[in-house]
């Protein structure tokens, strides 16, 4: 039997052709390598925010603070850089990282310890986030030409001909591939999600696990938050406004059950990329911004009834097998 | 057997039965749950149901209130004959049910519980507060529940929530009230508040259903018994006419045949003692040793504490006192983790839930409590991992295509392997096996049993938790008795009879059982 995971990514692959095709037969530009990579290092952002997401999401929790960790950890960077412009860069994403960690503990540890809905407290951290934001920034903008050109040249920084943004996120997914399919910790976030009742009795600390998957995602919307301020070379309180509803989206595009346990990490990444696309697409080929966002609104329905529909097909099939299971154990 | 005839010499009771069920038959997969059994019930008075688990109580209730559909029999209302295909004709009827857990509506008001689905209308087809206040309170009054209607519900305790649920059935006018152990989460004073209401209703002419493994309140407030086997009717009569041990051989008396694995079993040294274990609410005092190569049987009522207690032996919950000695050392286990770590495993009962992760594939599965050996420094072994699910997989003979399958696609047999599989793998000194073949089938039971004593003879310690008597009798070589919270009884060798496990589990008077 072919695991559904891998002939929905196979869906999702063949759905990105076909939209780079029809792009192509109107903009042919848009197919050439340099554009393509472009467009990977454009939703550089989404992929490591999405990948975050994605572990988040394997625990049966969802983290709606991530844009708003994003935005407050790339203007304390930011922030930083305008008292200390000469800091190395090591430093300054060694804060991005540990800011965006602490920010992510703090919702793991009101969902762990204090049993709270984690969508409850991530709406709740999103709008304490962008109020802190508010008040160590006294609500004004750092502007491009209040940060170092050291600070500002990372992200564009190029190794290969590919900037130092998509080296982050090719990085990010080799690392969270790693840890979720070749670590004991991945495994549990499965374990976890797919039935927290069966975790606990083989030895699985369910809180704890769910606690670490919010530290991950809060230290890769850290990583995101700098490289985003960075990048665009500004930071203000609605920096990536709304940009969580896009990061869940990529993960429910991209094959991840709502209801957890489920998914792969490159289903999320081609959903990152399949945003990534229309996002950047639509506009060259003249389509107007009303029909982006009905297609990829439609592009979350349809995946989200496919997932649906597998669901209750394979419950079908259980039951059916359960009823008439009666030979001998 | 001399109780078969009890039936046809039984006094006719006054008056027609109300509600009677003749010869009713129900048929599952593999299992004939009910094989032509006989109830009736008689406005004004209380019949108790009574049966081991497995007897087909939970079954006849369910087609008494249309919930199932029966194979064979007859239901006559007034004698006429009436057919319940849904649970609404079953309620049109008059027939309805307080359950176990009782269903009702955390977040809605009392009278809005009692209203549900028959509320009073006013002329524009709007709901009617006023009189569904009115109406609530009059019921209640007359249950005698001192009971607000407009408070919600969340607010009340568990036995003002059975009032509840009884002013409901009231409320649409029922004739026949079936109440599936409605004592079973109450306290003392709640139970005789219960059983005054009990009174009322009969004074009321309802015909009670009571079903109840209690003995002392089945004799103080039944009028009449009828006693289930194996999905076999056995005998109905007036509860005056008969005596506790008469009713418990009734209920166990059978015809053997089940046949349990023969084992001469060689015990070991002791590899686990409990010392003293006790919880606020569950259980007390339990204290007892386990030996290498034993089966050691846990017996008792639903709600004894069995599974409560071994949920705190390996660390889901904290007990509040008490020590564990294994293998000679005091260990204190505070995680399911610990627990295994001590090679202590618990398969518990309900193996859909908490048992297998549907969405893994089955190697993941097995090797889930075991990952701790099967990765280095948290990263996974694959090779390993395969090496050990493929060796347990096969000891059970877990047939599949591929251990990528996922468990979900496997059937409900091969999912029980998987599980217990899992717990194997992790080279367990004491295994605990709760209900090990509820809801699974004569074959599939024999190859549990066959199973576990294979696991005993390799010098494994098994406890059993189990609610079956001959499961029970045939496997254990020595058996404590849990009721309400606390052991009391260890039996083994020639004490280990149905009467006496009966006695001590029900709590039937200590002078009589002596």
């Amino acid at each position: 039997m072919i695991p559904f995971r891998l002939t929905r990514e196979v869906l999702l692959a063949f759905a990105l052709l076909v939209l780079l095709v029809l792009v192509a037969t109107r903009f042919p530009g848009f197919v050439a390598p340099s554009n393509l990579a472009a467009v990977f290092n454009d939703t550089s952002a989404l992929i490591i925010l999405a990948l975050g997401q994605f572990i988040v999401i394997l625990t049966r929790c969802i983290d709606l603070s991530v844009a708003a960790n994003l935005a407050l950890t790339g203007m304390v960077c930011a922030l930083l850089n305008t008292v200390a412009p000469d800091l190395p860069i090591v430093f300054t994403l060694g804060l991005a990282l540990a800011l965006g960690a602490t920010l992510g503990a703090v919702n793991g540890f009101f969902v762990w310890k204090l049993d709270i809905p984690p969508i409850v407290v991530t709406l709740g951290t999103m709008v304490i986030f962008r109020g802190i934001i508010f008040l160590i920034s006294d609500g004004q903008w750092v502007n491009a030409h209040e940060m170092s050109p050291r600070f500002t040249a990372f992200p564009r920084y190029e190794i290969l001909g590919i900037p130092m943004l998509s080296w982050c996120a090719v990085l990010v997914i080799a690392l969270v591939y790693v840890l979720v399919t070749r670590t004991s910790l991945g495994r549990s976030f499965f374990a976890v999600g797919g039935n927290p009742h069966a975790a606990v009795y083989t030895g699985i600390d369910v809180g704890r696990t769910q606690f670490l998957a919010f530290v991950i995602s809060g230290t890769l919307a850290g990583l995101a938050g700098y490289l985003w301020v960075s990048r665009y070379a500004v930071a203000y309180v609605d920096i990536a406004g709304g940009f969580e509803l896009d990061v869940v989206a990529a993960c429910v595009i991209g094959g991840a059950a709502i209801s957890g346990g489920a998914g792969s990490v490159f289903g999320i990444v081609l959903g990152a990329l399949f945003l990534g696309v229309i996002k950047n697409a639509l506009p060259v080929v003249d389509i107007s911004p009303f029909w982006q966002l009905a297609i990829s609104g439609s592009a979350i329905i349809i995946a989200v009834a496919l997932n649906a529909r597998s669901g209750r097909a394979k419950g079908r099939i259980i039951l059916r097998k359960a009823e008439h299971a009666h030979e001998p154990v | 057997m001399p109780y078969d005839t009890t039936y046809s010499g039984a006094q006719p009771p006054a008056g027609a039965p109300i509600l009677a069920l003749n010869g009713i038959e129900k048929v599952f997969p593999g299992v004939k749950a009910l094989d032509g059994v006989n109830l009736s019930l008689y406005p004004g008075q209380v019949t108790a149901l009574v049966g081991e688990n497995g007897a087909g109580k939970s079954t006849i209730v369910k087609i008494l209130t249309g919930i199932y559909q029966p194979d064979g029999g007859q239901i006559l209302l007034n004698g006429a004959p009436i057919a319940f295909p849904t649970a609404q004709h079953a309620a049109a009827a008059g027939v309805t049910a307080i359950h176990q857990e009782t269903v009702l509506f955390d977040e809605l008001t009392v009278a809005e519980n009692i209203f549900l689905g028959h509320a009073p209308r006013t002329r524009l087809g709007l709901l009617d507060w006023r009189a569904m206040r009115r109406d609530a309170q009059a019921i209640l009054t007359s249950i005698g529940a001192d009971i607000d209607p407009g408070v919600k519900l969340a607010e009340l305790g568990i036995a003002s929530k059975h009032l509840v649920a009884i002013s409901r059935a009231l409320s649409i006018d029922a004739r026949v009230v079936v109440m599936d152990e409605p004592t079973a989460a109450l306290s003392h004073k709640e139970i005789h508040e219960l059983y005054e209401l009990v009174e009322k209703l009969k004074a009321q002419g309802k015909a009670i259903l009571f079903i109840s493994h209690k003995f002392d309140e089945i004799f103080r407030i039944a009028d009449r018994y009828t006693v289930f086997r194996d999905g076999q009717f056995v005998a109905e009569g007036r509860i005056d006419e008969v005596s506790e041990g008469d009713l418990v051989q009734m209920m166990v008396g059978r015809s053997v045949d089940q046949v349990f694995p023969q084992r001469t079993p060689t015990l070991g040294e002791e590899i686990l003692t409990v010392a003293g274990y006790a919880h606020p609410t569950e259980f007390e005092d339990i204290n007892f040793t386990l030996r290498r190569g034993e089966i050691l049987g846990f017996y008792g009522l639903v709600g004894a504490g069995r599974s409560e207690f071994m949920q705190s032996l390996i660390g889901i919950t904290r007990p509040s006192k008490g020590a564990v000695k294994i293998e000679g050392h005091v260990r204190i286990i505070r995680s399911p983790a610990e627990a295994i770590r001590e090679g202590i495993v618990y398969v518990p009962e309900d193996r859909g839930k908490q048992g297998a992760i549907t969405a893994m594939p089955i190697f993941q599965n097995v090797t889930l409590p075991s990952l701790a050996h099967t990765s280095r420094n948290g990263f996974l072994q694959l090779a390993e991992e395969f090496d050990l699910a493929r060796e347990y997989t096969q000891r059970l003979d877990l047939r599949a295509a591929s251990l990528d399958t996922p468990v979900g696609s496997l059937s409900g047999g091969n999912q029980q392997k998987v599980v217990i599989a899992k717990w194997l793998a992790t080279k367990p000194r004491v295994i605990i096996l709760d209900e090990p073949t509820k809801g699974i089938d004569i074959g599939s039971k024999a190859a549990v049993h066959e199973f576990m004593a294979e696991l005993a003879a390799e010098g494994l310690a098994v406890i059993m938790v189990s609610s079956e008597l001959p499961e029970i009798l045939g496997m254990s070589d020595r058996v404590i008795v849990m009721r309400e919270g606390r052991i009391v009884a260890e039996v083994s060798g020639d004490e280990m009879t149905p009467q006496t496990l009966v006695r001590h589990a029900a709590g039937i008077g200590q002078e009589d059982a002596a």
